[in-house]
């Protein structure tokens, strides 16, 4: 074919954010964008990243165009810092921001990439949240066309997938939508607002610090901002309604490590069979075990 | 009396039409089709007036112009030319002027469309009670006991069994496929109805019900409707006034008694006398 | 008590890493590394494969690529395209005349006798598919003889530089509209979301770096009567193209080097053309890096069916531009397919709660039903 040409070994190393810098000029403008226009999902030409579509590449490439080298930058799945996905993002950007620092608390973050979870501490006016997004839109369960979601989302014609509600509510006297809750931004647009359970939507409403979310497949970014209005989708006599962790006896269940029974719990199966509960988000669990039970608390 | 609806000279053309389309079409010409250049003109010149209150019908052939009619002015498809004022109120719509926003609040809660095909009309993926539900969540109504109560009170209206209200109505027989649709069209107690060959294809005794239905209707809540069919007995029942359209044109129009009684164009004397 | 493990993660993901190579190199002691050069050459359609999909010509990465992804044909063309999205775009090249390629093969099925001729080239259409036992222990001598005799023994006839197009003569003829010329500059995929409706360069460019096999499977139910394009090949043509880039001072074309090409036109239904004229062919239109032939011919009838589909809406899937354009690339369909093996504790945990609070409501339902 084309012999004696060689390969090019120099190039084997990447630029800072290992986007060109064309393609993070690009992603910024696409997020200045979405900030105007809250809830609007904002087109951008989503690049190909070195990890499966569907693994976060949508958050990641947010992360890249934002992350400076005077950033720290926590990244999770599920919750926890070690988790193989989030390890694998936080190592890549590691590799590719050299200068960077990484952290695993929830305070000293200034940038925080998340699948599934909003932390549980409160994030600050000066933290910047990033959200992973597998399905962008919230009308597809209704309609397949994109062009068609389009201008209903323009005119804000919500009305067949309000009738889904009201439909579940028929069947199963409940609304059954689990996460992905369609949630209303500053009374427009309604949002998917990624996978994250009911239990964070309402940090999501009028939080101080920016909410950004990057569908890398579907080649989306829109956002929550600072002080914005995000309200679930629901009827005034079926209010909406977060995940409930009382046991039959009707208590609270609390973490079996830290002993909170205010946060998101993972249900958990010992091989004996016997049901536990602990926290899902691992910093949060590390800083209660702290206060709690000094002597027993992990340091890191 | 009350004008509802001002239509003048109401126009749609498929196709990219040519000088010679509105000559060699029409009644006279015998076909709605434009020899030069093959477009289809499916209405031309259409006025009328409707009155609140009223009942108008539009008869005709398939191809004569009547459902083209009223589906511009319920925007499922644009005209190519002409006006059309919906009064309502202390407002005034120039319809063929709204952007599709306004379109589709008129749709939603000034106008009902019942369709002669309930899949038009009806979402089957949802339930008799969802399909009445849809269209009060698009007027923000946002309780859900008040919904079902007036999606209920609604079929109950219309007859349709209040133990079928949480079926699909794809598993509903014809005519009450038709009741829902006139529920859901009366969802929102628009001032103004279409309807568009709403028995035709039904047995004749659930026909009559459906009718009687309408007319009951027409007094309890003063609704004006525009009334679409090819059939003369639902215009003797239904509409104070006609008009007949051939081609694309309006060929006759009057107190539908009159056109029935005298009729004097001779498409028309041919209807009046086929139907006898 | 169950406890989580919440470290272990980096851990795991390095021992993976480890088990990986151990497989690729699992041969042992009488195992040869593969050289990118036999990849390249003994694998070619494999490469070819890769350096269309992952949307950039460099036949040596792709067989890097190959042998790092241990022969995964989605994975290999995910890494070229992810190592592409980290070069800027230097510049847009003008358009290419494909009629000066440097064939070494090209075939009409409309025409028994075409301008310059058919040539048969490498190609398995005839080939009967009988296991060749021979090959599986080949000498290398033998081995290395083959291409050298075969050279020697064609003949000295010159064969042109380039052939004409099958095409031009049907649109001198008068059988396919004449070639429209489009102003506005093609649309880049790379560079531009898809916002529909697009233009059809946009489709074309998706196409194009499309995974084969969906292409395929979408183009397939269009030929087996989802669809009604009833291709004819007009000509379909592989070879060398001369990449023409304006010279960076003189501004004249300069040949910058060449991409192996095959490219693809098929000739579907007539229909009427413009206002008054008389009926003309349709043309579909296909290309795509390396030598794929499935894949040229399979874009090829999906552009005539998405122009139709574009022009007077979808009756078909493979006529919908949303359904075909956005389901046939194989970095995002195998993406998407493999991220459910992530963990998904927290929305199953969302999932439990639901399903468990229905069920409470439905047995609390029965239970009055039965007390009433």
């Amino acid at each position: 074919m084309n012999p004696g040409y060689e390969l090019p070994l120099e190039e084997a190393g990447y630029s800072f954010g290992f986007l060109d810098e064309y393609a993070k000029r690009e992603v910024r403008r696409a997020i200045l964008k979405a900030i105007s226009i809250p809830g609007y999902q904002t087109p951008y030409a989503s690049r190909e990243m070195p990890m499966g579509r569907g693994f976060g590449t949508g958050g990641l490439q947010l992360t890249l165009a934002l992350v400076g080298p005077e950033d720290r930058l926590k990244v999770i799945d599920q919750g926890a810092d070690d988790s193989v996905n989030a390890v694998n993002l936080r190592h890549f950007v590691e590799m590719t921001c050299p200068g960077m620092d990484t952290t695993e608390h929830t305070r000293a973050a200034t940038l925080i990439q998340s699948r599934h979870r909003i932390p549980e501490v409160p994030l600050r006016e000066n933290q910047i949240l990033v959200l992973q997004v597998p399905y962008p839109d919230a009308l597809v369960v209704v309609e397949s066309s994109e062009a068609r979601r389009k201008t209903m989302h323009g005119e804000g014609d919500y009305a067949r997938l309000l009738t889904r509600l009201y439909e579940d509510i028929v069947r199963f006297d409940e609304i059954t939508i689990a996460h992905r809750y369609p949630t209303r931004i500053a009374g427009h647009y309604v949002i998917d607002p990624s996978p994250i359970p009911r239990y964070d939507l309402p940090k999501l409403h009028r939080a101080a610090a920016l909410t950004l979310l990057g569908a890398g497949r579907e080649k989306k970014i829109y956002a929550v901002p600072p002080y914005t209005d995000a309200e679930p989708l629901a009827f005034d006599d079926v209010p909406f309604r977060i995940e409930d962790f009382r046991d039959a006896a009707g208590r609270r269940c609390a973490c079996a490590r830290c002993g909170a029974s205010d946060s998101f719990l993972d249900e958990l199966i010992g091989d004996d069979g016997a049901k536990s509960w602990q926290c899902s988000d691992s910093d949060y669990c590390n800083e209660q075990l702290a206060v709690r039970n000094p002597q027993e608390a992990v340091h890191i | 009396m009350k004008k509802v609806l001002e239509v003048r000279n109401l126009s749609k053309i498929h196709g990219r039409g040519c000088a010679h389309c509105l000559d060699s079409t029409g009644p006279d010409m015998d076909s709605n089709i434009c020899r030069h250049c093959g477009s289809v003109v499916a209405a031309h010149g259409v006025s009328f007036d409707l009155h609140a209150g009223e009942i108008l019908g539009i008869i005709g052939e398939s191809g004569s112009g009547k459902s083209t009619t009223v589906r511009t002015l319920f925007f499922d498809e644009t005209p190519s030319a002409g006006e059309a004022i919906f009064f309502d109120g202390q407002r005034q719509w120039d319809l063929f002027a709204l952007n599709a926003a306004e379109q589709r609040w008129l749709r939603n809660r000034r106008f009902g469309m019942v369709y002669q095909n309930a899949h038009l009309g009806l979402n089957f993926k949802v339930s008799a009670g969802g399909n009445i539900a849809e269209r009060l969540l698009m007027s923000d109504f946002s309780h859900y006991g008040e919904i079902r109560r007036r999606a209920r009170q609604l079929l109950a209206r219309t007859e349709v069994l209040a133990e079928r209200m949480d079926e699909s109505p794809k598993q509903f027989s014809g005519g009450m496929q038709q009741r829902v649709q006139i529920a859901k069209a009366l969802a929102t107690q628009p001032p103004l109805l279409f309807l568009d060959e709403v028995t035709t294809g039904l047995d004749l005794s659930v026909q009559a019900r459906i009718l009687d239905l309408i007319l009951e209707i027409q007094q309890e809540l003063g609704t004006a409707m525009i009334v679409v069919t090819h059939d003369l007995g639902v215009i003797r029942l239904l509409a104070g006034r006609s008009i007949v359209m051939k081609y694309g044109r309006i060929i006759e129009s009057g107190l539908t008694d009159q056109i029935l009684e005298d009729p004097q164009h001779a498409y028309t004397q041919r209807l009046v006398a086929s139907s006898l | 008590m169950g406890y989580v493990a919440i470290k272990g993660g980096g851990r795991a993901i390095r021992g993976a890493e480890q088990a990986l190579e151990a497989l690729r190199t699992a041969e042992g002691e009488g195992g040869q590394p593969l050289a990118l050069a036999t990849i390249e050459q003994q694998l070619r359609l494999l490469t070819s494969r890769i350096v269309s999909e992952g949307g950039l010509y460099h036949p040596r990465l792709a067989a890097l690529a190959i042998k790092q992804m241990q022969g995964d044909t989605l994975e290999a063309a995910f890494a070229l395209r992810a190592y592409r999205s980290t070069k800027p775009r230097l510049l847009e090249t003008p358009v290419q005349d494909t009629g000066r390629m440097r064939l070494i093969r090209r075939i009409s099925s409309a025409f028994k006798d075409i301008p310059g001729g058919q040539m048969l080239g490498p190609t398995f259409d005839y080939a009967l598919r009988l296991m060749r036992l021979d090959l599986a222990e080949e000498s290398p001598q033998a081995f290395r003889g083959v291409a050298r005799r075969f050279l020697a023994g064609a003949p000295d006839a010159e064969l042109p530089d380039s052939f004409p197009k099958v095409v031009d003569a049907l649109r001198a003829e008068g059988l396919l509209p004449p070639l429209a010329i489009h102003p506005e500059p093609a649309f880049d995929i790379t560079r531009e979301p898809l916002v529909f409706p697009v233009p059809r360069s946009a489709a074309l460019a998706t196409m194009a770096r499309a995974e084969t096999g969906s292409l395929l499977a979408i183009a397939y139910s269009n030929m087996r009567g989802y669809g009604d394009v009833h291709p004819t090949v007009a000509e379909l043509r592989v070879g060398y193209l001369p990449v023409m880039l304006p010279h960076p001072v003189t501004g004249e074309p300069v040949e910058a080097g060449e991409v192996l090409l095959t490219e693809c036109e098929i000739i579907a239904m007539y229909e009427g053309h413009g206002a008054d004229g008389p009926p003309v062919f349709t043309l579909g239109y296909g290309a795509c890096f390396g030598h794929n032939e499935v894949k040229a011919i399979s874009m090829a009838i999906l552009d005539r069916a998405l122009q139709k589909g574009m022009r007077d809406g979808p009756n078909n899937p493979s006529e919908d531009p949303e359904f075909v354009l956005l389901h046939v690339d194989g970095v995002d369909s195998m993406g998407f397919a493999s991220h459910y093996k992530m963990p998904h504790y927290v929305t199953f945990q969302s999932d439990m709660d639901r399903l468990r609070t229905t069920q409470d409501k439905a047995k609390a339902r029965k239970k009055a039903e039965v007390e009433a």
